[in-house]
């Protein structure tokens, strides 16, 4: 088989790095909103007990990126968690393009399917 | 009690569940939920949705540093992301359906199963030199690196597999966990796959797992920042802190004293769920 382009160490490699700087990008905007939040709001008594469910804005990728521009605590560790969600994604994306590039047609179709159920998902809070 | 101490406390929490998940191998997701439900009386739904949040931060996490080691079978991690996504997304579409002490009442039982599994000791097996039909058609066979060398492992049984593999997927979406002991158990015992292959493997794909049902969890209102951020942050750094503590520490006794507070949670978790409490 043709290996031109990457070897599986090479992949094994990036997709380590990939999943790093995904992790740590989302981890410090969830900690500079969380920070903003207790500055905000730190004195206000929460309570979990009941669930309610989130309001609309935080609910949405649309929402959320708005929320977080305006430099909103809940909105910027929304999208910190937004980062997270994207991590895995651009690592099964990252697959297909790496094994279109080994001419593996059989692991493009997997990653392909795996891709499209993570978009479905995340598609369901797109809007 | 105020927000900054809320955070605090569930951060300390979650900083302690991460810790001895990732030291004993049992991850942090199963005692999140019992512990932001029982501990500080957090609604189930926001509580599962927390937790899966945190489960994406360290497989994350953890996985960047196993794959560059080269234990991770990506291909058979890939494939086997086809029944967990599914099984996650449906999983997820339930926990909707599903009335809360239920969900409590699953969980227990996956609690208790958990548990179960920690006191018996890692397969051994080791495979007969041949492999699956499938194995052979998706080309799964591998090897791993041990102190002689490359080693190769031949892949077995694996519709069984990935049958298991949907069940782990749906446990996850419902209970916002990584179900890691099921995906250790399919890949390590059905699959003949060595066990540091199949904890690495397991640990690759909980990430992908979990971002499959979280879109759901999302959309549906179940993910609080307030409560998330403290949660992931606390877990993420006792879960990197406990992979570095495990090289060389003994762990056989925190194991077995971890898995009986794994066990009495899944009893409490029961109970509570059978009185419809949570």
């Amino acid at each position: 088989m043709p290996r031109s382009a990457w070897t599986d160490r090479q992949v094994d490699e990036i997709i380590g790095n990939l999943l790093r700087s995904g992790v740590i990008l989302a981890a410090a905007v969830v900690l500079l909103g969380g920070g903003l939040y207790l500055a905000q709001h730190g004195s206000t008594v929460p309570d979990y007990r009941v669930f309610r469910g989130e309001p609309a804005d935080l609910r949405g990728v649309p929402g959320i990126v708005q929320d977080a521009r305006a430099l909103d605590g809940r909105g910027l560790i929304q999208l910190g968690l937004l980062l997270l969600l994207a991590t895995p994604i651009a690592r099964v994306a990252f697959s297909v393009l790496a094994f279109a590039l080994q001419r593996d047609r059989t692991y493009v179709a997997v990653t392909l399917i795996v891709l499209a159920v993570l978009l479905y998902s995340l598609g369901s809070a797109g809007r | 009690m105020n927000l900054v101490e809320f955070a605090l406390l569930v951060g300390a929490g979650s900083l302690g569940a991460g810790f001895l998940g990732s030291l004993t191998g049992l991850g942090g997701g199963v005692v999140l939920v019992p512990l932001l439900a029982l501990g500080f009386g957090v609604d189930m739904r926001y509580a599962i949705g927390a937790s899966l949040i945190s489960v994406i931060a360290t497989s994350s996490g953890a996985a960047a540093a196993y794959v560059k080691e080269g234990y991770t079978n990506l291909r058979v991690g890939m494939f086997l992301e086809i029944a967990t996504t599914l099984g996650a997304l449906g999983g997820a579409f339930l926990a909707a359906r599903v009335p809360t002490s239920w969900i409590a009442v699953i969980f227990g039982l996956v609690l208790i199963h958990s548990a179960y599994l920690s006191s018996r000791t890692p397969g051994t097996e080791t495979d007969g030199g041949v492999s699956d039909v499938w194995a052979r058609r998706l080309r799964l066979d591998g090897s791993y690196p041990t102190p002689a060398g490359p080693e190769t492992y031949h892949v077995q049984a694996v519709p069984v597999g990935f049958g298991l593999m949907f069940m782990a997927g749906a446990l996850s979406g419902l209970l916002g966990i990584g179900s890691g002991a099921i995906k250790v158990l399919a890949m390590d015992r059905a699959m003949h796959l060595p066990f540091k292959v199949s904890t690495t493997t397991s640990n690759f794909m909980i990430g992908v797992t979990a971002g499959a049902s979280a879109g759901v969890y999302l959309n549906r209102g179940y993910i609080d920042p307030g409560l998330a951020m403290p949660v992931m942050l606390g877990v993420l750094v006792g879960s990197l802190a406990g992979a570095r503590v495990l090289v060389g520490a003994r762990t056989r006794l925190l194991r077995i004293i971890f898995s009986l507070v794994i066990l009495l949670l899944g009893i409490e978790m029961i109970y509570n769920g059978l009185t419809g409490r949570l």
